[in-house]
């Protein structure tokens, strides 16, 4: 009880700083992944080649070794002097979009085919009819996936503490360092993500509540 | 390609000849990047053959092999671990006894809220301080951290799995079983478990790809597995002034991708099987590791009347 009392400011840092990670690693993710499951689907090959690598590769890979590159790698070949913040965000980033790729693209497949069918017959060209009848339709599939990949990600951003970002996994190692009861601080941090993942899955309650419509 | 034939139609003659320019397009955008990765690393001597020379030495190969050895053996002992406890917490959760219900239930969702690396760390940090007391000596405190960590959590994510595939199971089947006179275990152990687990066995699969993936968190506790070794090995050995990185990184990560996707092969080829053969309930679906994900979610769906 007195490891939260004591150290309130350094947790609230932690979760802070947990939720940063969190959130910026999600928008990556998204962004990429929607890429990439764009590349997926597109009638040329290369691309399609591309992307199958792509989530082959980064499923199959543990996350750790993952924050090893990014923390060894990258400052080597491609910049220098980035803060854990950003090599983290690329890590986790990478990762998850290859989960968000497939969700994507099998939320595509759902969407019947006479929708494509009636927007080619109007005339709309390829990147038209995925991104204004293909995507918002698929989007409506893809949410209940999406949230049991962002809780994921939440918990995988744990790692990026054993890497020296200040968040909530990080903090317990401090304080254990510090001689206080492991027990109490498994504790106090599993609460705080548990928090973490029930507005997360709350917020995509609520998003699916709002965009769902009867088919 | 299912999904090409929602997105565009069988191409024409004038589709093809724009589509044959996007692939070239494509390819070089695809194979631009490739060249520029390569004249990064080799900017940085990362291709001269010197560097990827190590894996000649017979120190080198050993320790690649002892990393994979011990990695395999977390693997498979927390594989067996999480299975049993999956089956114990599957039954414990369908109890009809209240208090194992909710114990049950209880330790699923704790187990599986909390990052398994906080879980690891935990159970580390205890072992360590009773080290004397439990008898462990060198890096076993490590060793059963690890696996007891990785079998908590898996065996919670097991158990939800398996609870699904309990529940897709036609009712008629348990009042039939209950109809000849079998007792309560018995129509569990005989009737509903076995047909559980057969139309779950991929994504109990998938999941241990995420079990055999997760073994890379003991890195962090510092156990020697195949990620330990790889980084010990990458900053020990210097070749040209730098250290090996890359080469290692290169050779480690295609291990892991080649240990995971044998593993999901398997899953696929259970799936493929199983669909085949149409006598009871359906096989589900293969691949969607759920990433470390709550593997429940997507399982809730019950796979036998899926599709």
């Amino acid at each position: 009880m007195n490891v939260l009392l004591d150290y309130l400011p350094e947790f609230r840092d932690g979760f802070l700083g947990t939720l940063a990670i969190t959130a910026s690693a999600a928008l990556l993710a998204l962004v990429l992944g929607v890429l990439i499951a764009g590349f997926r689907v597109s009638p040329v090959p290369p691309l399609r080649a591309f992307g199958t690598a792509w989530v082959t590769v980064l499923r199959n890979t543990p996350l750790t070794l993952l924050f090893l590159v990014a923390f060894f790698v990258v400052p080597q070949i491609l910049f220098q002097g980035a803060s854990p913040y950003v090599l983290a965000t690329l890590a986790l980033g990478f990762y998850t979009s290859s989960f968000v790729c497939e969700a994507v693209r099998s939320g595509i497949t759902t969407v019947p085919l006479g929708q494509a069918e009636a927007a080619r017959s109007l005339g709309m060209s390829f990147p038209q009819t995925l991104r204004l009848v293909v995507l918002p339709q698929a989007t409506r599939t893809v949410i209940p996936p999406l949230s049991s990949i962002i809780i994921a990600l939440t918990k995988n951003s744990a790692i990026a503490g054993a890497f020296g970002y200040g968040e909530l996994f990080n903090v317990s190692k401090l304080l254990n360092d510090r001689g206080y009861p492991i027990a109490w601080i498994f504790l106090w941090t599993a609460l705080a993500y548990l928090v973490i993942t029930f507005a997360v899955s709350g917020l995509f309650r609520l998003l699916e509540r709002r965009l769902g419509v009867a088919r | 390609m299912s999904g090409a034939s929602v997105l565009y139609d069988v191409p024409g003659p004038k589709a093809k000849a724009r589509n044959r320019v996007y692939s070239v397009i494509g390819a070089l955008a695809v194979l631009g990047l490739i060249a520029f990765a390569f004249l990064r690393l080799d900017a940085k001597g990362q291709l001269d053959p010197e560097v990827w020379r190590i894996f000649n030495y017979a120190g080198v190969r050993t320790s690649i092999r002892d990393g994979v050895l011990t990695t395999l053996q977390v693997f498979a002992v927390a594989a067996v671990l999480s299975l049993v406890l999956g089956l114990l917490l599957t039954v414990a959760r369908l109890s009809d006894h209240k208090p194992i219900r909710w114990l049950a239930t209880g330790f699923i969702e704790l187990f599986r809220a909390v990052p398994l690396l906080i879980t690891i760390y935990a159970l580390w940090v205890i072992l360590l301080t009773n080290r004397d007391a439990l008898g462990l000596t060198g890096s076993q405190p490590q060793f059963w951290a690890l696996v007891a960590g990785l079998t908590v959590y898996n065996g919670s994510v097991q158990a939800e799995v398996l609870r699904a595939g309990i529940n897709a199971v036609p009712k008629g089947q348990k009042e039939a079983a209950y109809a000849l006179g079998l007792s309560k275990t018995q129509v569990m152990t005989t009737v509903l478990l076995p047909q559980a687990v057969r139309a779950m066995l991929p994504t109990i699969i998938s999941q241990l790809v995420v079990t055999l993936k997760d073994t890379s968190l003991g890195y962090i506790i510092t156990f020697e597995e195949l990620l330990y070794t790889a980084r010990l090995m990458s900053t020990n050995i210097i070749v040209n002034g730098n250290d090996t990185y890359i080469p290692v990184i290169i050779v480690i990560g295609s291990i892991y991708v080649a240990m995971c996707l044998a593993l999901s092969a398997l899953a696929t080829w259970i799936e493929r099987r199983g669909r085949r053969a149409r006598t009871g309930i359906r096989v589900g679906a293969a691949a969607e590791p759920v990433a470390a994900a709550d593997a429940a979610e997507s399982a809730e769906a019950p796979a036998g009347t899926k599709d």
